[in-house]
């Protein structure tokens, strides 16, 4: 078969038969990976938050809400209960002061404010240096460096800032960040246990007012 | 040329990495592992045989002016459906390679061989031609993960072989990837030039 010559015809019939070739398959395999695709990024979620948690016997992923906090930032809340009760809440949260780019974690809090476990989501830090917050900050033989545990009175912060954290060596920035994403994870935590209180407290004075 | 020949050219003789010095991007940016670099060799070898495959078989119906544009939608085309099924059934490695499985599209060895074989050859040489590129590929982004993982952190393909807190940090970072990358095509300059 000779070659098509380059008429404007020509090329516009071409163009136009392989972009729509190019669209069906596409549209195609789009379909068949759509389901495991969806599939793998909530299974993601589950094994983190079961992770982070203690046994819970709802389904966090269903019942997961925002919560807004200080910055303006809303962050997703995955509440934990066992036979009804609120038992914890695992908090997505995540910072954009990390060395180079977003930090995503999931951290899991006890019912009365204090840190359980957290999982790094997602994180572009340097390999060798601040990769290093899983394990670094999860450390339990070492107490000047963990944060599980700790029921933040106040914002988590370094040594150098002040604060009682031991930063990982030559990766301050990238621990400040991690130690960041942990406080607003705290603070949306916070926020909703006073909601749960508040929404306690309003349904018990209801039944009292009742006749 | 036999298929034997249009294989192993792709391979040793014309190894896009040591010889051509193609694709550096993904080269330096994805081999901080062995297993890492060997899976975006593998993606990159797939979309290589099937647009290879592709232009091979239409290059009677593109007009040479629209040429370029019609092969960037081929290719493009097939790496988002390597993409789309590393998101669905191995998303571990999807999120280790990130950023650099759409970058395929734009990978100079992908768009030079339809240009420069597939456009002239027919459609079974192409495919002989974009597996023996996409091994050559392969085993070159192999070698660097595999050097680069052994003297940054004591791994090979995950296995320990000496502590961690001895590997030289370097060696995972971008520095590394070109002192290794150098040493291995002087290495392997010296391997064909004796074999000749």
């Amino acid at each position: 078969m000779a070659k098509v010559e380059s008429t404007f015809l020509n090329m516009v019939i071409s163009l136009v038969l392989i972009t729509g070739c190019a669209a069906a398959l596409l549209a195609g395999v789009f379909e068949v990976t759509k389901t495991p695709i969806a599939f793998s990024e909530k299974s993601k979620q589950v094994e983190a938050i079961r992770q982070v948690t203690s046994s819970f016997d709802n389904s966090p992923l269903e019942e997961a809400f925002k919560v807004a906090i200080a910055d303006g930032d809303s962050l997703t809340v995955f509440p934990i209960k066992n036979n009804g009760k609120m038992t914890g809440a695992a908090v997505e949260s995540g910072t954009k002061k990390g060395f180079s780019g977003a930090i995503r974690v999931m951290v899991g809090f006890n019912v009365d404010g204090s840190v359980r476990n957290y999982v790094v989501l997602h994180h572009s830090e340097t390999p060798g240096l601040g990769s290093k917050m899983q394990e670094w900050f999860s450390d339990h033989s070492r107490p000047g460096q963990c944060v599980i545990g700790k029921n933040l009175q106040n914002p988590l912060r370094v040594k150098k800032d002040g604060g009682e954290v031991d930063a990982i060596t030559a990766a301050t920035i990238s621990s400040r960040a991690f130690l960041d994403a942990i406080n607003r994870a705290h603070q949306a935590y916070r926020l909703i246990n006073y909601k749960e209180d508040a929404k306690d407290s309003a349904s018990v004075h209801h039944k009292g007012n009742k006749p | 040329m036999s298929y034997l020949r249009i294989l192993t050219n792709g391979i040793i003789k014309e190894n896009p990495t040591f010889v051509l010095l193609l694709g550096m991007c993904p080269t330096l940016g994805t081999t901080s592992s062995a297993l890492n670099g060997m899976s975006m060799g593998l993606a990159t070898a797939f979309v290589l045989i099937a647009s290879n495959m592709a232009v091979a078989m239409m290059k009677n119906l593109i007009p040479d002016k629209v040429r370029i544009p019609a092969y960037v939608v081929i290719i493009a085309t097939f790496v988002t459906v390597v993409q789309l099924v590393m998101q669905a059934y191995v998303p571990g490695l999807y999120a280790s390679l990130g950023l650099f499985i759409p970058l395929i599209v734009v990978n100079c060895i992908v768009l030079g061989r339809a240009e420069s074989f597939a456009a002239k050859s027919t459609t079974t040489e192409s495919a002989f031609d974009g597996l023996g590129i996409g091994l050559g590929f392969t085993m070159a982004l192999t070698i660097l993960g595999a050097v680069r993982e052994f003297l940054g952190t004591g791994r090979i393909f995950g296995w320990n072989i000496y502590p961690e807190k001895f590997g030289s940090l370097l060696f995972v970072l971008a520095p590394g990837a070109f002192i290794v990358l150098g040493f291995l095509i002087a290495l392997f300059n010296i391997f064909t030039k004796r074999s000749k």
